[in-house]
């Protein structure tokens, strides 16, 4: 049985390094959290997006051919913004103990908000660092308010456009899209066949009219008030009044964010991923009464789940995403985050943005606003662990030529946690690039 | 184990000041290196000498192995009424007849017992002895070599492919270059994987599938020209920096562990190392004659053939060399016999020589490094002993 300081290294962290030892017991865990708050690197909507976005828009709108040039001036700015963003997630990954940024991948996967064009992926960074980081020790419902409200996902999910049919702009025949009241009771809150109807979502489809962004002005949402619905709405058999502002749209997220359904759906969320893709029904029960006890207290959930027995009783029943397998590899090789940093922008987009592609996951690209897959049959394919095992051999090297003994690696990833059968395979192999392969593609490294 | 990194770091500090570095031997900077070349192909995974470089002559052999190094019987190519080369060599069999080829049969470096590849491979390439000291040195013996020779550049030595080369790591300046290889994975590397998969039920049938993925995307890439083409493009690589100012050059060929059905493995291994050699001597063209190739391996294999036809790993090995200076068509260094009590510890080859001292005194006569210098410095602590006359 492994202590537990390497145990929660390997479950709640992205896995053991050499250069650092993990905090030792859960209240450590818990409190390492703190450093995935926002730093210095973070993107922002005002800084990163508006001005530029703004000027593309300005540009566009006298004719792009005018001035070919001064738009492509403005495209390569955007494009090394946008480049910046998962280099800075790939180092601060690599760089703690790693909960805090496991906490801001799964936070942002289960807010998920796609990359996709240049626009798209810096302002799906300025979500992460804007809505996500900020809220990552407070209480569920305000990291809600916040992940409903940034106009990335009002962008994503189609709210930025939709309009109440009785409003001023609704009698000139626009009308209400759906899409970001149902997913935020569907995926963000109560969960799906929690026991709201149609109806529900219907209703806060129209509470939610007004709700919008202006891709050129504002860095936050805009409330307008001109394609509101105007009148009451019954969501969930409480009613809200339309009001000045937007009001009765945050308390309806809070209240949504409250609901008794939604802490046993975040609680099983969290142990579905960190924890077990079919996570022992008394953790989930456990996890959500520490959420409604708490009040939606995240740091409460976190110690609960980092002192949970299951982490010990299900271990190695995770698959890692490639995310996580890449940044686990990167640590386990000893690359600290300014090697990452270092590195010259085609080799980090060659070798590491394909090599995660290669295995299944394009960056910020999910199919779907449910996020990437959970189960370990969607990782481990044949196409996906090819993907692993060339990127171990092939790839890993151009990120760092100098490669490490593969024993020293295996003891530093596994350490005691490594089977017998792997300690007796890899000092077998006939290459230091071969033994690393092995540790890389074994179903103990990639499994947590 | 001494941070790898951190040792580069500290000897390239030492090597800004050539008379503080403890090996560098007080030579004068004359000219450039001279006009002879040196290849070291190291060959990873342990090739089975016995296999290579057939000892058809012992009458202990066929007792030994059924199946595997059955001589002339076997395909195997005479050389000389007691060796006889593996078919898969066949295409250096010219070679041998101009005097271009030859083989030390019995050889090794001082590591012995653990049969480790990589402290194996380390050993080789580092060029130390056991004692604790000098493991820890980790700068390689091609470089020690630069360290000691008259007018090196940066251009003077090379390593070549995408494996990390100890060999030339160090305070001297080398370049390397890698050409755009696929990845391959070795026999032994995919009944290593299929062993650590063997028992879970996900990654088993998904890692036997990712194996053919892997194996049908290299016969998509070499259709046109063959396993061959990553040894081949290392080679032409090498012969090309050789033909300008490189002097030195060192690459590897992996594939050798063939601890199951060895025939096919060593068959493909061997394929590799022929083309290499092939192609280095018709690219340098007029400097093959100036041009020295020793190919290495970390250690040989055991003399008995396994129960899943193979060999395991072993202590003495064979090192070929090749060039169009060498005294070849001759094997060097006497045969110890593969009787039971001739065997190093009942199971191995008996190493009759140190395989350092064959490539010191290559080195002696290729470049005019002193002796001294070769004992103290590229080779610290080392008995040269006899020249074996390797050059012509």
């Amino acid at each position: 049985m492994p202590a537990y300081p390497e145990l929660a290294a390997i479950r709640l962290g992205y896995g053991l390094s050499p250069w650092a030892d993990p905090p030792a017991d859960p209240v450590a865990w818990v409190e390492s959290v703190a450093s995935a708050a926002p730093d210095g690197d973070a993107f922002s909507m005002a800084r990163d997006y508006l001005p530029h976005r703004a000027r593309y828009a300005d540009l566009n709108r006298q004719g792009a051919q005018q001035d070919p040039a001064a738009l492509q001036a403005v495209k390569d700015i955007m494009r090394d913004i946008g480049l910046r963003a998962p280099r800075i997630r790939v180092a601060r990954a690599v760089g703690d103990g790693g909960f805090g940024e496991r906490l801001v991948q799964f936070w942002a996967d289960h807010f998920t908000v796609t990359a996709g064009n240049l626009f798209d992926s810096i302002s799906a960074a300025a979500f992460v660092d804007e809505a996500i980081r900020p809220h990552l020790s407070g209480r569920f419902a305000d990291l809600m308010v916040a992940a409903e409200t940034h106009p990335r996902m009002i962008a994503y999910l189609d709210q930025a456009l939709s309009v109440g049919p009785s409003s001023p702009a609704g009698k000139r025949g626009r009308g209400v899209n759906e899409n970001l009241a149902r997913e935020m009771i569907e995926l963000h809150s109560l969960g799906a066949g929690s026991g709201y109807s149609q109806r529900d979502v219907r209703q806060l489809a129209l509470l939610l009219t007004g709700l919008t962004f202006r891709p050129n002005r504002d860095a936050t949402a805009f409330f307008n008030k001109n394609w509101a619905e105007p009148g009451a709405f019954q969501v969930l058999g409480k009613t809200y009044h339309r009001g000045e502002g937007q009001g009765a749209i945050l308390q309806a997220i809070h209240d949504l964010a409250d609901h008794l359904a939604t802490a046993r759906h975040i609680a099983r969320k969290l142990a579905v991923h960190f924890v077990s893709d079919d996570p022992p029904d008394s953790l989930v029960k456990r996890l959500a009464q520490v959420f409604r006890d708490s009040g939606g207290d995240l740091p409460s959930l976190y110690l609960a789940l980092a002192e949970a027995p299951e982490l010990q009783d299900c271990f190695r029943q995770k698959v890692r995403q490639p995310f996580d397998y890449i940044v686990a590899a990167l640590r386990a090789c000893g690359i600290r985050p300014g090697n990452i940093m270092a590195l010259d922008q085609p080799v980090f987009q060659n070798q590491l943005l394909s090599g995660m592609a290669g295995m299944g996951m394009r960056w910020g690209s999910p199919r779907g606003p449910d996020g990437w897959p959970e189960d370990a049959a969607a990782w481990v394919t044949a196409q996906g662990l090819a993907g692993r095992i060339d990127w171990a051999m092939r790839r890993l090297p151009k990120l760092r030529p100098d490669l490490p003994d593969p024993r020293d690696v295996l003891q530093t990833a596994l350490g005691d946690t490594a089977p017998d059968t792997l300690r007796q395979a890899v000092p077998r192999a006939e290459s230091p690039a071969e033994g690393l392969a092995l540790i890389l593609a074994s179903p103990d490294f990639n499994r947590r | 184990m001494l941070s790898r990194r951190l040792f580069l770091k500290s000897t390239a500090l030492i090597g800004c000041s050539a008379a503080a570095h403890p090996l560098l031997s007080p030579i004068a900077f004359a000219s450039m290196p001279g006009d002879n070349r040196l290849v070291v192909i190291i060959l990873r995974g342990a090739m089975d000498g016995l296999d290579v470089f057939q000892p058809y002559g012992d009458p202990s052999l066929r007792t030994l192995r059924k199946t595997l190094s059955t001589g002339p019987e076997g395909g195997a190519h005479d050389l000389d009424g007691f060796f006889a080369l593996h078919p898969a060599l066949a295409p250096l069999m010219p070679l041998w007849q101009a005097g271009e080829l030859a083989f030390a049969p019995a050889v090794s470096t001082p590591y012995r017992d653990k049969r480790s590849h990589f402290d194996g491979q380390d050993m080789l390439e580092a060029g130390t002895g056991t004692d604790v000291e000098a493991m820890r040195l980790r700068d390689g013996w091609l470089n020690r070599l630069l360290q000691a020779m008259p007018g090196v550049q940066s251009e003077t030595a090379y390593s070549v492919g995408l494996d990390d080369m100890r060999i030339l790591d160090g305070a001297a300046p080398a370049k390397s270059w890698a050409p755009q290889t696929r990845f391959r994975l070795s026999a032994q590397g995919q009944r290593l994987l299929a062993h650590v998969w063997h028992d879970d039920p996900l990654f088993r049938p998904a890692g036997e599938q990712a194996i053919e993925i892997i194996n049908d995307d290299l016969v998509r890439v070499d259709t046109d020209d063959g396993p061959t083409r990553d040894a081949q493009a290392l080679a032409r690589f090498t012969a090309d920096r050789l033909n300008g100012e490189t002097r030195i050059a060192s690459f590897s060929i992996s594939g050798w562990d063939s601890h199951a059905r060895q025939g096919p493995v060593i068959d493909r291994a061997l394929q590799r190392l022929g083309a290499a050699i092939l192609t280095l001597r018709a690219d340098l063209g007029a400097n093959w004659r100036r041009t020295t190739v020793l190919a290495m391996t970390e250690f040989g294999r055991t003399v008995r053939e396994n129960g899943t036809g193979g060999t395991d790993h072993g202590t003495g090995g064979a090192m070929l060399v090749a060039g169009g200076n060498i005294r070849g068509g001759r094997a060097l260094g006497g045969w110890p016999g593969l009787a039971e009590g001739d065997l190093y510890a009942g199971r191995d080859l008996m190493p009759l020589r140190d395989i350092r001292a064959h490539a010191a005194w290559v080195m002696r006569d290729l470049f005019d490094i002193p002796r001294d210098v070769l004992e103290r410095s590229v080779f610290p602590g080392l008995d040269l002993g006899d020249n074996p006359r390797i050059l012509a």
